[in-house]
């Protein structure tokens, strides 16, 4: 069992979690996930690591209340414990294993959507942390939705926001906020985009024009997390990958994002099925079909 | 002894009625019938069948202690070299095996060794556990990766040797393959694997689980950091393999490893638990193996109709032929001589049938098996929902692309020497992460096998 440490809500619906999970906090880097069962009967969910310390055996994680899952992980309060709690998982971010030289210099823009914004601050942080000062945009729908920001501003150079309706920063998409720095003359050696899959390919379709190299970290779909099942396959240049094992940071401008957000949606029915399930039993209401005969 | 008498047939649940649930489809004998089916047993004076087991069981002298009704006897004898009885009764491939050779199988039916075997396993099960008698821990560690066959039996082994064993698991359940491949209906995990596992621990064995070596821990770190004298991996072959033809990732088309993961691993099937399957309502499943068998078997109970496609013919299937048997009276259909070359799929992604061809059998190739052969224009579609592809499987790369110095061959398997020794000192590996997907009782076999060159290697290194 893996206690939760600390819990709070960042916006409606996601929460921040500190867990204790001594092994995984040791051999956590930015760019892996882990994966987390809330109970004996829970689904094995995978999250991207939002912050890590070794010493005090603590991870972060942030989850979006969406499905029967993740809302049962975000149920949880502090002093209960999840099942399960399995990684570091995947390969760390690409510049983790740069030498000191080669970061020297090397201009970063992040760009965090949402719930994704979580798993860009350690990376982010971790480049703060060996010299390297990066930008960041966060999106959001607007301010209330609006996660990370603070902490970000504590590591990164620049930090932008935007948000769908002006709430907060600049008023639009991601990418046109992208687009505005570049035109104000801002020019970048590498873009690293983390959020909703839609969010990704229209980052990766946008920088593609700048011939700006883009990475993303997809959330597939995964059982074990670990290579054994396929139910993460995402094609990255025409070539079949496990995105557990192989990722979860990809190319973005080799991803197939269309082919991914349809096997995103390959159990659909069956997760609005228990939902429906789980709210009716939440209501109390007892399905009396067949019974009375 | 030798009655002359027929094999003694086991009582199975029926077909209709299994074909919509988990429970286990062989009920096994009860004691007299396995008392009358060990009398058949010829006692043989030079024993093929103990020649043919991969661990050398000393069939006719368990049988025969059976057969005088010596129950502890005979749990005894099998114990002596294989540590799952329970398990290899109900998934060792005897007619290839034991059995295969039984000499009584030369005019007629063989001895039903596997089912006495179970027999046995279970009614030691079924007894109240000794006292554990441990031996005095001699103050040696040794790390097992992986808590399948392989790491299950070499831990058990080593523990009753004395050393202080530990298993790391990477998933949340013990038991590797025995749990998240091997189907409820063919091998109940409450009460057979979960109580084999129960012994293991009543060994001395501490279980560790959620640590995937090689990411959370490595080989490394556990002989520098955590102070453990040798490593024995065990980790299986869990890496699934896809055919590479067009359509593949359409949404419905699955590995057998996450359809059965899915199902015995996470019970999708019981709506009390979380995680989902996707059934449809025509599923094809490409393969002939064991996992084959489960995958259709499975999808047959969550109430598709269900197929399997297979390029060579019957007579080739590598499944154990009871699982091909027990299939077909669930209502399975068998295309022979099939391979797809494509998932067809609708406009919006889903998979809505496979585009095969019909094969014919060529030469023998260097497996013996004829090698199947296209035949021109012989191009015709399945109707299908759900596509599982069930072709094997080869182990994870992670051990070896993070352990230094350990060898693997182009398959991607860990190189070692028969008695399980790496090319890395202090590092033992066996089972299917050695010799690619195999069997339960290799595994076992090359799990015990390592115990004893690891218990020499400690000796060896600390030797004064």
């Amino acid at each position: 069992m893996y206690p939760i440490l600390e819990k709070r809500c960042l916006a409606e619906g996601i929460w921040l979690m500190k867990i204790l999970a001594p092994r995984v906090a040791a051999s956590a880097l930015p760019g892996q996930f882990v994966i987390v069962r809330a109970d004996e009967r829970g689904e094995r969910i995978p999250l991207t690591v939002a912050d890590f310390d070794a010493k005090a055996g603590s991870v972060t994680i942030v989850t979006q209340a969406i499905g029967v899952s993740t809302r049962k992980i975000c149920a949880l309060e502090v002093g209960e414990a999840l099942a399960d709690f399995a990684g570091p998982l995947g390969h760390p971010s690409e510049f983790v294993r740069l030498s000191p030289e080669e970061l020297r210099g090397r201009r970063y823009i992040f760009i965090g959507g949402g719930v994704g914004t979580a798993p860009v601050y350690p990376q982010v942080k971790w480049l703060h942390e060996h010299g390297i000062e990066v930008d960041v945009i966060i999106g959001a729908k607007n301010k209330e939705m609006l996660i990370y920001a603070e902490e970000m501003r504590a590591v990164a150079k620049n930090l932008y926001i935007a948000t769908d309706d002006g709430s907060e920063g600049f008023k639009g998409l991601v990418t046109q906020l992208l687009e505005k720095l570049i035109a104000e003359g801002r020019r970048y050696d590498e873009c690293i985009a983390i959020g909703p899959m839609i969010m990704m390919k229209f980052v990766a379709l946008t920088t593609k024009k700048y011939d700006l190299k883009t990475t993303v970290s997809l959330n597939a779909l995964m059982v074990d997390g670990t290579g054994m099942c396929g139910a993460c396959r995402v094609s990255v240049g025409g070539r079949t990958r496990f995105t557990c094992v192989d990722g979860p940071e990809f190319d973005a401008h080799e991803v197939d994002f269309d082919e991914a957000m349809r096997r995103q949606g390959m159990y659909r029915s069956q997760e609005q099925r228990a939902a429906a399930i789980a709210a009716e039993r939440a209501a109390g209401h007892q399905c009396r079909i067949g019974l009375d005969k | 002894m030798a009655n002359r008498i027929p094999r003694v047939p086991v009582r199975e649940q029926d077909p209709a009625r299994r074909a919509t649930n988990f429970e286990e489809v062989c009920y096994g004998y009860n004691l007299d019938e396995a008392t009358l089916e060990a009398s058949r047993c010829l006692n043989c004076k030079n024993p093929r069948c103990v020649a043919a087991c991969p661990v050398g069981v000393r069939i006719p002298e368990f049988i025969d202690a059976l057969h005088r009704g010596d129950l502890p006897a005979a749990a005894a004898v099998i114990a002596r070299d294989s540590s799952l009885p329970s398990i290899c009764g109900r998934v060792c491939p005897q007619e290839t095996q034991c059995e295969g050779s039984c000499v009584l199988g030369i005019k007629g039916e063989p001895v039903a060794i596997g089912k006495l075997e179970r027999f046995v396993g279970d009614w030691k099960l079924a007894q109240k556990p000794a006292a554990a008698d441990l031996p005095p821990r001699n103050g040696r560690r040794v790390a097992v990766v992986g808590s399948g066959p392989a790491g299950l039996a070499c831990a058990s082994d080593l523990a009753k040797m004395g050393y202080e064993v530990k298993i790391f698991e990477a998933l949340h359940k013990v038991g590797g393959v025995l749990v998240y491949g091997i189907p409820e209906f063919r091998l109940p995990k409450e009460t057979i694997v979960a109580r084999e596992i129960d012994e293991v621990r009543r060994s001395g064995v501490e279980i560790e689980t959620d640590v995937i070596v090689g990411r959370t821990l490595t080989v490394d770190s556990l002989l520098d950091e955590e102070g453990y004298d040798a490593v024995f991996i065990g980790s299986g072959a869990g890496l699934p393999r896809f055919m590479g033809i067009p359509g593949e990732n359409l949404n419905g088309v699955v590995s057998a490893n996450e359809f059965l993961t899915r199902a015995n691993l996470m019970r999708a099937y019981d709506e009390e638990y979380d995680t989902p399957i996707y059934v449809g309502k025509r599923v094809v499943v490409v393969g002939g193996g064991n996992v084959a068998m489960d995958a259709v078997r499975t999808a047959r109970r969550l109430g598709a109709e269900a197929t399997i496609v297979y390029r060579r013919s019957e007579k080739e299937l590598p499944a154990r032929a009871e699982e091909v048997h027990h299939a077909k009276e669930e209502g399975i259909r068998f295309r022979m001589l099939t391979n797809p070359v494509e998932i067809l799929g609708t406009d919006d992604g889903w998979v809505r049938g496979m585009r095969c061809v019909e094969m014919e059998l060529g030469e023998p190739d260097q497996s013996g098996r004829r090698s199947p052969v296209e035949k021109p224009g012989s191009e015709f579609d399945i109707e299908c929902d759900v596509a599982i592809m069930a072709l094997g499987t080869s182990p994870n790369p992670l051990l070896a692309a993070t352990t230094p110095g350990l060898a693997t061959d182009r398959r991607g398997c860990i190189t070692a020497d028969a008695a399980g020794a790496t090319a890395r000192e202090g590092v033992f590996a066996g089972g299917d992460a050695v010799t690619g997907a195999a069997t339960v009782i290799l595994a076992m076999g090359a799990g015990r096998t390592a115990a004893k060159a690891i218990d020499e290697y400690i000796r060896g290194k600390f030797a004064k």
